[in-house]
């Protein structure tokens, strides 16, 4: 009887050692891969500034990142921009304030859906290609080739890349808000008949170009997160076509939960900042 | 003693996880201007000793010198300048798949003889092409429109690009018909006798094609080097391994 309840004792104090050693694992592994990330971001930024400087790269995906993401930010920017305006006004209609509706739209599109949705967006469609693209260039040993060819990687292949993300999508977000408006607008003055004179009225009063900037600085961040993130996953897949699909999962999945959380600190952050400097109330 | 060494490798000791070792206390010596054939079982540590000695992979403890320069005590720009006297044929190619067959030749030209320009850069790069038995016709054709065997070819191409001294391959006929293994065997004999005094170290299990192309054959077991000599040698070996290895890679040669 003893002897069962000692055995007993015993395995439960190995279970609960296993539990304490998968846990510190767990917390290894996070330490480890983000500290890794970080140090592969500084090292690959840091690269932008070493000769050769690679213009043509930084061009070719500035092109890819951008120029390709037009048209799917507009068709989404479009639809957002014409049911955000929607349920305002439905909610604004039954306290008879529907002259606010411009602006309450303008400060949600500048302010957070703007530089989110762009984010959002584009990392799912370049992000996802960087870190597919990277990941096959190193299961198919094409980056120790690089290497080996006297060619820094992270100067040929990392270092373009972000800075061509952090360049492009705050002007992505720029054709995102615009376009979000010119659904707003259509919906409000085409459809719902408001009227226009007192919806951009409106929109100039209570909005100003801080706004629009700090959409733009959360955009570059976005773009900054996304592209390290995944370019850092492609570069260290390893395992095959296996390796490189996690990679490419992991990379658009970490990002786009980073973007969200990141959103929430820098809008708090901003809007201290702003209120510190006396730009807003 | 030096000059006449390409690659001196001594105390070669290399861990992933600290407990393992996947090269335990290596010595070689690959002497210089010769093709060194570098054999041995899956999974003793060929490709780890070639990586090492291209520099990707840092050594637990352990010297390597190549062209008589410690790679430890190298900073990156002398390594950097070091591996342009290196030129791999990796084992599926890796040649850059957005690229053609043209600009993935030119590709170490425009990165080190930039003053050259794009003509010298496409001149050379068709010299090389055409000494390797590429037809002008695939030059502006992608590595995924091109069979295995082309792809080999571009591959020591583009590794022949900057006139490297030492040549490396890294499993050349891995996975290759009979055939074309035969090409390719050549192509590494034509290119060693066409570039004077070059050093070719050709990483395989092929015993066939190591008995056949090299001066000098090296044969790793579990992380050390259990015979390094010329074929006479190993022929006389009385080693078990040697002789087992010996009598099944001859067979299915």
């Amino acid at each position: 009887m003893i002897q069962a309840w000692l055995r007993n004792r015993e395995r439960i104090n190995e279970a609960i050692d296993q539990t304490f050693v998968d846990l510190w694992e767990i917390f290894h592994k996070f330490f480890f891969d983000s500290g890794r990330a970080c140090i592969f971001t500084w090292e690959s930024v840091k690269t932008i500034f070493h000769r050769p400087f690679r213009i043509d790269e930084i061009f070719k995906h500035m092109e890819f990142v951008g120029n390709r993401s037009v048209l799917i930010i507009v068709l989404t920017s479009l639809f957002t921009g014409l049911a955000l305006s929607y349920q305002i006004y439905l909610g604004f209609k039954l306290v008879n304030a529907t002259n606010l509706v411009g602006p309450t739209v303008g400060l949600g599109i500048f302010r957070e859906l703007g530089p989110v949705l762009t984010g959002l967006l584009v990392a799912a469609r370049a992000g996802g290609a960087m870190a597919a693209r990277l990941g096959t260039m190193r299961v198919s040993e094409q980056i120790d080739a690089l290497e080996v060819m006297g060619v820094d990687p992270k100067q040929y292949l990392v270092g373009p890349r972000i800075l061509a993300t952090i360049l492009v999508v705050p002007l992505l977000c720029a054709i995102f808000d615009f376009t979000a408006m010119m659904g707003a607008h259509f919906l409000c003055i085409n459809v719902l008949g408001l009227d226009p004179a007192i919806f951009w009225d409106k929109i100039a009063l209570w909005l100003n170009p801080g706004d629009i900037y700090q959409g733009m600085i959360k955009a570059a961040v976005f773009g900054l997160i996304f592209s390290a993130v995944c370019t850092n996953k492609g570069y260290y897949a390893s395992g095959g076509a296996k390796g490189v699909g996690e990679a490419t999962n992991q990379g658009v999945v970490n990002s786009m939960v980073l973007i969200i959380i990141v959103n929430s600190f820098m809008t708090n952050f901003i809007r201290f900042y702003y209120v510190m400097m006396g730009w807003q109330k | 003693m030096s000059d006449e060494v390409a690659v001196r490798i001594r105390d070669l000791k290399k861990s992933f996880d600290g407990k393992d070792y996947v090269l335990n206390g290596m010595n070689l010596d690959i002497p210089r201007g010769k093709v060194t054939s570098i054999i041995g079982f899956s999974g003793t540590g060929k490709s780890v000793l070639l990586k090492h000695i291209l520099g990707i992979l840092k050594p637990t403890s352990g010297t390597i010198e190549v062209l008589g320069r410690d790679l430890q005590k190298m900073s990156m720009p002398e390594l950097i300048e070091l591996r342009t006297k290196l030129g791999v044929s990796f084992q599926y190619s890796a040649l850059f798949d957005d690229m053609t067959v043209m600009e993935n030749v030119c590709f170490p030209l425009r990165e080190h003889r930039f003053s050259l320009g794009q003509k010298q850069w496409e001149e050379i790069a068709a010299r090389k092409l055409g000494q390797v038995g590429m037809e002008s016709k695939h030059f502006h054709k992608l590595p995924s429109e091109l069979s295995g065997g082309m792809r080999k070819r571009v591959a020591l191409a583009r590794a022949l690009a900057l006139d490297p001294e030492i040549l490396l391959y890294d499993e050349p006929t891995t996975g290759l018909d009979p055939i074309l293994t035969e090409v390719v065997d050549d192509l590494i004999h034509n290119t060693h006798k066409n570039h004077a005094g070059s050093t070719s170290v050709v990483v395989s299990h092929d015993l066939f094609a190591a008995f056949r192309l090299s001066d000098y054959i090296v044969m790793l077991d579990k992380g050390g080097v259990l015979l390094a000599g010329t074929q006479d040698e190993f022929h006389k070996s009385k080693n078990e391994l040697v002789m087992k290895f010996l009598s099944k890679g001859l067979k299915q040669g």
